[in-house]
């Protein structure tokens, strides 16, 4: 879910952590106090019960997807009988 | 949404499959792992669409299913205790003790039963009802450990006294380790869970790469991550190799979430845990550590574990261990069903058995 606001700080542990975030119009808040990184305007954040574990790598996504469309156009290469390499 | 539907491209997901095909070159048995990644397969019909050959066997990976008879039994004695109120995930809400009865009953005769969304909800809770012990059920592996501590530092930080978890967190390679010494269980590979990695990290697997000589491979859960993951296991199996792959790089990392690492071992120590079905298996547990003792439920409320028999015909055990389906059950459908669970397999959401009535 995609990060929009921001309440508190990564240093100070005595007031809440907290992103508000929106997936496709529906918005809530989540706790940041045991996510890896800490997110910026704009991340995309995995929650789990109420808490962001993971600020995603948006590069490490686009390599992910860059790896799979290779793959499947690799099979269509085959099947169009070009070679696999 | 961004980074999700790109995931679940069927013009991505159609050569991907054929992919698949064409790398199962001999007779391929996987374990997945995760609850979620059952239900992602049943839901996106990936197992209709699997190559011959290719086996997949659902494992311990549904944190309700794994909850013993006998912590359901003392959850229903928590939730008759006077002044105890109780705040958990919904899954746990029906599933049966040894007596047959649920919270869902307790909660029809009286208790004080909370079904929350975060385990901050049920801090929340305690602070709208200071009269009452409201007892967070702490049901879950790695993934949801971390708000659970994090949840009682808050308690501590906000001096909230009338707070407490019942823990019987379970953590995710030992109960592999206890199913792959299992020499009935013949496994080629491992489907490893997404999330779970996202804390503890891929490198949590290489020790069964080491010992087992077993292929493992992290998977995200939507279509096109789930089938990249099963080519990378069968193409390893093909080739004679064992290693640790990440499919899912974008959410998991060689080390984990570190800092989620840090602040559940400040307040959990491990332990031997039972589980459902396969017993009870050292170290495979959390516990919360005596520093914290005041928000420990067990020990608040000296709670003792009575062994407790599963329900009669039952076969939420064998299919935990991968070594049954649910059809093969003879509760399965019949005396069994979502509306009416026996078994917690039934019950909950990522349940196998719920998997096959509803998608199977």
């Amino acid at each position: 879910m995609k990060v929009i606001e921001i309440q508190g700080s990564p240093d100070d542990f005595f007031s809440d952590q907290i992103a508000v975030v929106d997936a496709d119009g529906i918005r809530k808040k989540t706790r940041l106090d045991v996510v890896d990184h800490w997110p910026v305007l704009g991340d995309y954040l995995i929650i789990h019960a109420g808490f962001a574990i993971h600020t995603l790598d948006p590069q490490e996504a686009e390599t992910n997807l860059r790896l799979l469309r290779e793959l499947a156009e690799n099979v269509l290469a085959v099947e169009n009988g070009d070679d696999r390499s | 949404m961004k980074y999700l539907d790109e995931f679940r491209d069927q013009d991505l997901a159609k050569p991907l499959l054929k992919e698949l095909r064409h790398s199962v070159t001999r007779p391929l048995r996987v374990m997945e792992v995760c609850g979620t990644h059952t239900m992602a397969i049943f839901r996106n019909g990936l197992r209709s669409l699997l190559p011959d050959g290719l086996e997949l066997i659902s494992g311990p990976g549904c944190p309700v299913c794994v909850t013993s008879a006998s912590h359901i039994d003392a959850i229903l004695d928590m939730a008759e205790r006077p002044q105890v109120r109780i705040a958990l995930f919904g899954d746990l809400f029906r599933v049966p003790g040894s007596s047959g009865l649920s919270l869902a009953h307790a909660s029809s005769h009286g208790a004080k039963v909370d079904i929350v969304y975060s385990p901050m909800d049920s801090l929340e809770l305690a602070k709208k009802h200071p009269q009452e012990l409201v007892i967070f059920l702490g049901v879950g592996f790695e993934t949801t450990t971390p708000g659970i501590a994090a949840t009682i530092m808050a308690a501590q930080n906000s001096g909230v006294d009338n707070f407490a978890v019942f823990s019987t967190h379970k953590v995710m390679p030992p109960p592999l380790i206890s199913l792959l010494n299992d020499p009935e269980l013949q496994i080629d590979g491992l489907l490893c869970p997404g999330h779970v990695s996202t804390i503890i990290g891929a490198r949590a697997y290489q020790p069964l790469v080491e010992k087992y000589n077993l292929a493992c491979v992290v998977a995200g859960f939507e279509p096109a991550d789930i089938l990249q993951a099963l080519i990378m296991l069968a193409r390893q199996v093909s080739q004679g190799e064992a290693r640790v792959e990440n499919a899912y790089t974008r959410a998991v990392s060689w080390e984990g979430n570190e800092r989620a690492q840090q602040m559940v071992n400040k307040i959990f120590e491990p332990v031997d845990m039972e589980w459902r079905g396969l017993g009870t298996i050292p170290l495979s547990g959390l516990a919360i550590r005596e520093s914290c003792c005041h928000f420990d439920a067990e020990k608040r409320l000296d709670i003792k574990l009575i062994p407790a028999a599963e329900p009669p015909g039952c076969r939420c055990g064998e299919i935990l261990k991968g070594k049954e389906r649910p059809p093969q059950c003879p509760l399965f459908g019949s005396r069994c069903t979502p509306g009416n669970p026996v078994g917690p397999c039934m019950v909950s959401s990522e349940g196998t058995c719920a998997a096959f009535y509803k998608y199977g």
